[in-house]
C-alpha cells in the first residue's frame, strides 16, 4: 500500500521532472539483511542519543529541582517555552555539552541556548540552569554562551539572556576569567552587536552577582523578577566583609530597587510567567520587520517523495562501506528534486540545486574521497552559488583528498586548495552535517568548524579526527617499526600490537560524537530523521542576516 | 421558593398546549373595526422584538420605547421610531404610564402592545388608554380587575360555574375567622398573600397545629413583598399536586378544559389573548380553576407552533376589529412544542439571576422547526434592571420526545461566555427519563434534586479538562500564527525539540475542582496527555471553525469526539452535548503592570511646592487611594493619595500656601497592628 502511494507520488513527480528538476533516490530493499543491520545499528545510536539527551534535559539533581520549583521558579525548558510562540520549533544548541568533563556531571553546562521564534521573529535565548550547580559559568558554560552569541551576531539574532547565575565557577576561574574568550567577552559581545542594532534584552529570574550584573546592565531593555531577581556587584556577605553594612539579598539589588531607584532595569515583573510575557512583549516591539533580508513564503512545500526514516537502513554504521549519498539528499530537499550539477565529471563529490521548505539551496556531498576534478567542481560550484547568493549545505562523509603520486602530479596539494579557498570565503550561510566519517583534510574542504560554518551538526554514527585510527595507527607503528629497526631491536607482533591498541582506542574514543559535543566542536548532535527540520530552522536563522557578499582569495591555477 | 419560579416554567412548558386551545374562544370580534397603521410596543427584549416582527409582517410601523439602560437594544434597532423613556429603573421607565402614553401621542400610534409583565396587566394603564382614544391591545379594563384579585376571580369562576378549589377568598381576616376557615376547609391547607405571586408569601399547614406558626410566617413575608398581608385559604391537594401533561390528557379532558377556560372568559366579557390555569389531578383527571392572565403569555410560541398560527397577528386583528381568523373547529393541534427559557442565572445557587455582559454568544439558528426569541446579542448586557431572560428557545417535533432530544441538541449549540446560564440545567431537565416519561409536577425540582444537580462524572471532566488543555494550546498557536507574520523559513512547527519531547503542564480548575493535564507533544497535531496522573492517552487534535465558534475534534485512544471551545479571558468554555464547562487557566491578571505600591504609614510631597490643600483631618479613617492633600509645583496639581486603608495619626504643621519641601510628611497615619 505504502509502497503503491509512493509509486504513485514519484509518477506525478516524474511529470514535472522536465518543467523543474529530476527527482532522485530510490525505494530501499528494507528486507535486505544490510538494510536491517544498518537499521538496527542506527536505531541503537539514536536511542542512545535520546537516552542522554533525557539524562540531560532534566536539569541539576532532584534535590535542586525540587528547591528551586519550590521557590516558585519555572525550571528551564519551561522558561524556553513559555517564551517562544505556543506550538513553535525551538533549535536548541549543543544539549550535550560538557558531558563527561568535569568531575560531577553539569548537565547541559548548566545552560541551554536556543534559536526559537518570539511573535515570529528568530531569536537567539541563552538561559542559565540554576539547578546545575547554582547555574556558574564552568569553561564549557562560558564557550556554549559565547557560541550562542556568535550565531546571533552572524544571523543578526534578538538575543534574550534568561539570566540565574551565580557567576563564575570559582575553582575554575583561571579558565573562565582571565582570557580572551572568556566570561568578559560576554559583554564585549553585547555591547557591540547592540551596537550593529541586533537588540539586547535581558530576563533576571535570579542572581546576577558581580560580572553577571553587567548582562542586565548592558542589555537595551531588562526586566527583573520579584523577589527572585538580584542584581549586584557584591551580594550581602561581601558587603557585610567590605563595609560591615548588613542588608538582605532584595533590599541590596532586588526588583523594586533596580525599577524605582537605581533604573538598571525597566520592567517588574510579579514572577517568571510575568517576565516572559514582559519578554515576548519587548520583542513584539523591536519592529524587527524592517531589516529583514529575506522573506520567504514558498505557497506550498513539498515533503521530500522517500522516507527520512528509511536513511537508517541506507547509512552504514561502519563508515567504510560507501552509500550513495543523493539517497540522502533525496530524503532532504523539497520534492526530492535535485538539479546536479557536472554529474559526469569528479563524481566523488556530489553537487547541486535543490531547495528546503521552498528555500534555494546548494547541496555538496561526499560520494568517496576527493579527487582533483572534485575539488575543482566543488571550488566553482561553491563560486556559483555566492554569485546567485544560495546558502551552502555540505553533507560531510570524507575520508580525505586522494593521495599518493599520481594525486600529488595531477596537483591534488593546488586544487584541494581551491576548495579550500572557496569555502573560506564564502560568506553566505554555510550549514554543515557530518553525516559520517570527517578525517583529515576533507574536513576542511567540506566546511569543518574552522570554517565558520553557520551551524554545524553531527549525526550520531559520526566520526571525526585527523585521520582514522587504523590509519593513525599504521603511521605509528610503521614509524616505532623503523626506528627499533634503525636500533637492532626486534619488532614482535606484540610491540606492533601495544603501539596500535592504545592509539585506536584514543582516535576511537576522541573521534566520537560525543566527545566532540561535550566540547562543543559542533552545534549538536541531530537524530538523521531531523536532519531537514534542523537544516530548515538553521536556514531560517542564518537568512534572518544579509546575504554577505562573497571575495574569493587567489586560485592557484 | 426559587424552585417554584422555576417549576412554573416546566409545567407551563408541559401545560400550555392545553391551555392555550381555549385562545380562539376568548378572541371575540365584537369591537367595531379601527385601521391600526402604527403601534407602539410598551415593553423590551424579546417579546418587544416578537411583537413588531408580526406587525411589520402586516405592513404596521413600529414604535419602540426604551430607557437608558437599553440605548443600543435590539428591540431599539428594529422598530421603524424609537424614543427614550427615561431611566434604566422599570419604576421609571417602562412602568411610566404617563410618558408611555405621551410618545403614544407624539408618534401617533393608534394602539399600543403591552407584551407581557410590565404594564399588560395594568388596570389604570389599561383605563388611561382608553380615555386617550388608544387601543390597549387586551381585554377590557374591567376583565384585567377582575382577574388580578385572586379572590374576586375566584368568586366569578365559582358562579359561573366553573370549577375551583375548596377555600376562603374573603375580606374579613381576622385570626379567628382564618382559623376557623381552615378548620372548615380541612388539612392540609395552603395559605397565600392575597397579592401575592412568585411563591411569595405562601405556606403550606399540614396539621391544624401549625396553622398558626404558618399564617404568622406567610403574613410577614407577605408585609415585606407587597406591603399586604391579607390572606386566602386553599384546600391544599397533596397527591393531585402533579400537573399532568399532554400524552395521558384524554380528548374528553381537552375538551372539557377548554370549555371551562370558555365559560371563564366569558364570565368577565373577556377580548383577546389570555390564558386560564387550571390545576389537574394526576389520576382523576379533575382540574381546578387557579388564575387567568390577562395577556399573551410568555409561552404562546407553544401554542403557534402546534396550530400553525400567529397569536400576535390574531391579536393585532381582534384589536383592530377584525374577526378572528380560524374558528375553534379549524383549529388543528398537530405535534408536540417545547419552549426553554434560556436565562442568566445560577441553577446550582438557587437560581440566583445574573447580571453583565454577554461577553459571546451564539444561539442556534432559527429553522422551520425552531423558534430562537430574543431580544440581546453578543456583548450586550444582560441588565440588572430587568428580567434576566436571554432566549425563548422554542422546538417543535411530531411527538413529544422527537421534540426534546430536537431540543437537546439545539440547546447543546448555545455558547455564552460573560455570564452564568441555564442551558446546562435545562439539557439535564430535557433529557431526564421522568421528564421524558412526562412525570412532571410541581415539584419535580426537588424530587429529582440528585440527578439534576448532579456532578459530572470524573471520566467526563477528565476528557473535558483534555480538550480544555489541548484547545488551549491550539488556540494560542493558532492566535500566534494568525495574527503575526512569522518570518524566517516556514518548516511547518509542531513544537519540534532535538532529540527530546516537549512536555507542558497545564493547570486548570474545572467546577472549582484543581486538575492538571500534562502534554507531551509528539508532532503537529499529535500529543500524548495525562489528566491529573491517569492514565496515558493517545491524542490527536484539529482546530475548524466559523462565525459561529471553534470546533475542537480529538481522537482520543481510537475514539472521535468534536466540541465547541470558546477562550474567554482566562476561561476555555467547552460546549458538549451537556452544554458549557468552564475551565480556568491560573493565569493571574498582569494588566496595570506588575509593582504594588509600597504602603507607607506617612504621605509625603513627592515634589517641592506650595501646599494647597489638606483633605483630610486628624482620626478620619481613609482608605487606599483616598486623596489626602494636593501640593502646586510649576502650576501642576499632585494629588496625594493614601497607600492603605487606616487612620490619620497626625498633620505636619503645615497650612494651604505653606512652601513643602521634596518628601516632606504631610499627613501620618496610625502604623498597622
Amino acid at each position: 500500500m505504502l509502497r503503491l502511494f509512493r509509486g504513485a507520488q514519484r509518477l506525478s513527480g516524474q511529470c514535472r521532472r522536465y518543467s523543474q528538476a529530476t527527482i532522485i533516490g530510490s525505494e530501499p530493499d528494507r528486507n535486505d539483511p544490510t538494510f536491517q543491520e544498518n537499521k538496527a545499528k542506527m536505531d541503537e545510536l539514536v536511542d542512545e542519543l535520546r537516552q542522554k539527551t533525557s539524562d540531560v534535559i532534566h536539569g541539576g539533581s532532584e534535590d535542586a529541582v525540587r528547591r528551586h520549583t519550590a521557590r516558585g521558579k519555572l525550571l528551564v525548558r519551561d522558561r524556553i517555552s513559555r517564551l517562544v510562540d505556543e506550538g513553535s520549533d525551538v533549535l536548541e544548541l549543543s544539549t550535550l555539552a560538557a558531558t563527561d568533563l568535569y568531575k560531577g556531571q553539569v548537565p547541559g553546562a548548566g545552560i541551554v541556548t536556543a534559536v526559537g521564534k518570539v511573535h515570529g521573529q528568530d531569536c537567539m535565548i541563552v538561559a542559565n540552569d540554576s539547578t546545575v550547580k547554582g547555574g556558574t559559568y564552568f569553561p564549557m558554560t562560558i564557550k556554549k554562551h559565547l557560541r550562542a552569541q556568535a550565531i546571533a551576531q552572524e544571523c543578526r539574532l534578538p538575543c534574550v539572556y534568561l539570566v540565574d547565575s551565580g557567576g563564575a565557577h570559582l575553582p575554575d576561574q583561571a579558565d573562565v576569567f582571565p582570557d580572551r574568550e572568556h566570561f568578559g567577552r560576554i559583554f564585549y559581545n553585547q555591547a557591540n552587536m547592540s551596537a550593529e542594532g541586533i537588540p539586547q534584552i535581558s530576563v533576571v529570574m535570579g542572581s546576577c552577582t558581580a560580572g553577571g550584573a553587567y548582562i542586565p546592565s548592558m542589555s537595551d531593555e531588562s526586566i527583573i523578577v520579584k523577589n527572585q531577581g538580584t542584581i549586584f556587584l557584591a551580594g550581602p556577605p561581601l558587603v557585610k566583609a567590605a563595609t560591615g553594612e548588613v542588608v538582605s539579598a532584595e533590599e541590596l539589588g532586588g526588583a523594586d530597587l533596580h525599577c524605582r531607584q537605581s533604573g538598571v532595569t525597566d520592567h517588574y515583573a510579579q514572577n517568571d510567567e510575568h517576565a516572559l510575557l514582559l519578554a515576548r512583549n519587548v520583542v513584539a516591539n523591536l519592529n524587527c520587520n524592517s531589516d529583514r533580508a529575506v522573506q520567504i513564503r514558498a505557497p506550498q512545500v513539498d515533503e521530500p517523495i522517500y522516507d527520512i526514516e528509511d536513511i537508517h537502513g541506507i547509512v552504514n554504521a561502519n563508515l567504510q562501506r560507501p552509500y550513495d549519498v543523493r539517497e540522502l539528499v533525496a530524503r532532504i530537499v523539497d520534492g526530492s528534486r535535485f538539479h546536479e550539477f557536472k554529474e559526469l565529471y569528479g563524481d566523488t563529490l556530489v553537487c547541486g540545486f535543490a531547495s528546503i521548505y521552498g528555500h534555494p539551496v546548494g547541496v555538496i556531498g561526499n560520494n568517496g574521497v576527493l579527487l582533483s576534478e572534485s575539488a575543482l567542481k566543488g571550488a566553482h560550484f561553491i563560486q556559483l552559488c555566492a554569485a546567485r547568493k544560495i546558502p551552502l549545505l555540505f553533507l560531510q562523509n570524507i575520508n580525505g583528498f586522494n593521495v599518493g603520486r599520481e594525486a600529488e602530479a595531477g596537483g591534488i596539494a593546488k586544487n584541494g586548495a581551491k576548495m579550500v579557498t572557496a569555502v573560506s570565503c564564502f560568506k553566505g550561510p554555510k550549514i554543515t552535517v557530518l553525516v559520517g566519517g570527517s578525517f583529515g583534510a576533507g574536513n576542511y574542504g567540506m566546511c569543518g568548524r574552522a570554517y565558520s560554518p553557520s551551524f554545524l551538526y553531527m549525526w550520531p554514527n559520526a566520526r571525526i579526527s585527523v585521520m582514522g585510527g587504523p590509519q593513525a595507527a599504521t603511521v605509528l607503528s610503521l614509524v616505532s617499526k623503523g626506528k627499533a629497526e634503525r636500533e637492532g631491536k626486534p619488532w614482535t607482533d606484540e610491540d606492533e600490537r601495544k603501539v596500535r591498541a592504545p592509539l585506536e582506542e584514543k582516535f576511537e574514543k576522541e573521534g566520537r560524537p560525543y566527545y566532540s559535543t561535550a566540547r562543543i566542536w559542533d552545534d549538536g548532535i541531530l537524530a538523521p530523521k531531523d536532519t531537514r527540520k534542523v537544516i530548515g530552522l538553521s536556514l531560517s536563522a542564518a537568512l534572518n542576516a544579509p546575504f554577505k557578499e562573497s571575495k574569493f582569495g587567489i586560485f592557484r591555477m | 421558593m426559587l424552585y417554584l419560579k422555576q417549576l412554573n416554567r416546566i409545567c407551563e412548558l408541559n401545560l400550555r398546549h392545553s391551555r392555550r386551545l381555549s385562545h380562539a374562544h376568548q378572541l371575540k370580534a365584537d369591537v367595531k373595526h379601527r385601521q391600526i397603521d402604527k403601534v407602539l410596543i410598551a415593553n423590551r427584549g424579546e417579546i418587544a422584538c416578537r411583537v413588531m416582527r408580526t406587525a411589520k409582517k402586516l405592513g404596521i410601523r413600529t414604535v419602540a420605547v426604551y430607557s437608558d439602560a437599553d440605548k443600543n437594544a435590539v428591540h431599539v434597532e428594529m422598530a421603524d421610531e424609537a424614543f427614550n423613556i427615561g431611566p434604566a429603573p422599570a419604576t421609571q421607565s417602562y412602568l411610566n404610564k404617563s410618558k408611555i402614553l405621551d410618545v403614544a401621542k407624539k408618534s401617533n400610534s393608534q394602539a399600543i402592545h403591552p407584551g407581557y409583565g410590565f404594564l399588560s396587566e395594568n388596570v389604570e394603564f389599561c383605563e388611561q388608554c382608553t380615555s386617550e382614544d388608544i387601543i390597549f391591545i387586551g381585554p377590557p379594563t374591567s376583565a384585567i380587575r377582575d382577574m388580578g384579585i385572586k379572590s374576586t376571580s375566584k368568586a366569578i369562576m365559582s358562579s359561573a360555574g366553573v370549577p375551583i378549589v375548596k377555600g376562603y377568598h374573603g375580606e374579613e381576616q381576622s385570626i379567628e375567622k382564618l382559623q376557623a376557615e381552615a378548620q372548615r376547609i380541612g388539612f392540609p391547607i395552603m395559605i397565600k398573600a392575597v397579592r401575592g405571586g412568585g411563591g411569595k408569601g405562601m405556606r403550606i399547614a399540614m396539621t391544624q397545629s401549625e396553622f398558626l406558626q404558618q399564617l404568622e410566617s406567610a403574613k410577614r413575608e407577605s408585609l415585606k413583598s407587597f406591603g399586604d398581608d391579607n390572606m386566602l385559604l386553599e384546600q391544599y391537594i397533596t397527591d393531585p399536586r402533579h400537573v399532568e401533561v399532554q400524552p395521558g390528557l384524554s380528548e374528553e379532558t381537552r375538551q372539557a378544559l377548554g370549555e371551562a377556560a370558555v365559560r371563564a372568559a366569558r364570565a368577565v366579557g373577556y377580548v383577546g389573548a389570555g390564558t386560564v390555569e387550571f390545576i389537574l389531578h394526576r389520576v382523576t383527571h379533575d382540574f381546578h380553576f387557579m388564575e387567568m392572565n390577562t395577556r399573551l403569555q410568555v409561552e404562546h410560541p407553544i401554542t403557534e407552533m402546534i396550530t400553525g398560527t400567529d397569536l400576535v397577528e390574531w391579536q393585532l386583528r381582534v384589536a383592530a376589529g377584525e374577526p378572528l381568523p380560524l374558528s375553534q373547529e379549524q383549529i388543528v393541534r398537530r405535534g408536540h412544542a417545547v419552549e426553554c427559557r434560556v436565562y442568566a442565572e445560577e441553577p446550582g445557587a438557587g437560581f440566583l439571576p445574573r447580571a453583565g455582559t454577554l461577553h459571546r454568544l451564539v444561539q442556534p439558528q432559527p429553522e422551520e422547526h425552531v423558534r430562537v426569541e430574543t431580544g440581546v446579542r453578543e456583548s450586550q448586557e444582560v441588565s440588572v434592571h430587568y428580567d434576566p431572560m436571554i432566549a425563548k428557545l422554542v422546538v417543535w417535533g411530531r411527538d413529544r420526545n422527537e421534540a426534546l432530544a430536537k431540543t437537546r441538541a439545539k440547546l447543546s449549540e448555545y455558547q455564552v461566555a460573560g455570564l452564568e446560564t441555564n442551558v446546562n440545567f435545562l439539557l439535564r431537565l430535557s433529557g431526564n427519563p421522568a421528564f421524558v416519561a412526562g412525570d412532571v409536577h410541581t415539584a419535580f425540582i426537588p424530587q429529582h434534586e440528585e440527578a439534576l444537580f448532579q456532578r459530572p462524572s470524573a471520566a467526563r471532566q477528565s476528557a473535558r479538562a483534555l480538550s480544555a488543555a489541548i484547545g488551549h494550546l491550539l488556540m494560542t498557536q493558532k492566535n500566534n500564527t494568525a495574527n503575526k507574520s512569522s518570518k524566517g523559513i516556514d518548516v511547518g512547527p509542531s513544537a519540534w525539540r532535538p532529540n527530546y519531547q516537549l512536555k507542558k503542564t497545564i493547570s486548570l480548575k474545572l467546577d472549582d475542582k484543581e486538575m492538571k493535564v500534562t502534554v507531551e507533544y509528539i508532532k503537529l497535531n499529535e500529543y500524548r496527555v495525562q489528566v491529573d496522573g491517569g492514565a496515558w492517552q493517545q491524542v490527536e487534535a484539529s482546530l475548524s471553525g466559523d462565525a459561529r465558534g471553534v470546533r475542537l475534534t480529538t481522537t482520543v485512544d481510537g475514539e472521535r469526539r468534536t466540541v465547541g471551545l470558546l477562550a474567554h479571558q482566562n476561561q476555555i468554555h467547552v460546549y458538549d452535548e451537556d452544554g458549557q464547562t468552564v475551565a480556568e487557566l491560573p493565569q493571574a491578571d498582569f494588566r496595570g503592570g506588575g509593582a504594588e505600591v509600597a504602603s507607607t504609614n506617612s504621605a509625603s510631597s513627592p515634589t517641592p511646592g506650595v501646599l494647597e490643600r489638606i483633605l483630610v483631618s486628624q482620626g478620619d479613617k481613609v482608605v487606599k487611594g483616598q486623596p489626602l492633600f494636593v501640593v502646586i509645583a510649576m502650576k501642576m496639581e499632585y494629588v496625594v493619595r493614601s497607600t492603605r486603608d487606616g487612620v490619620v495619626a497626625s498633620l505636619a504643621a503645615v497650612k494651604p500656601g505653606d512652601a513643602v519641601g521634596k518628601g516632606a510628611e504631610v499627613v501620618l497615619l496610625e502604623p498597622e497592628n
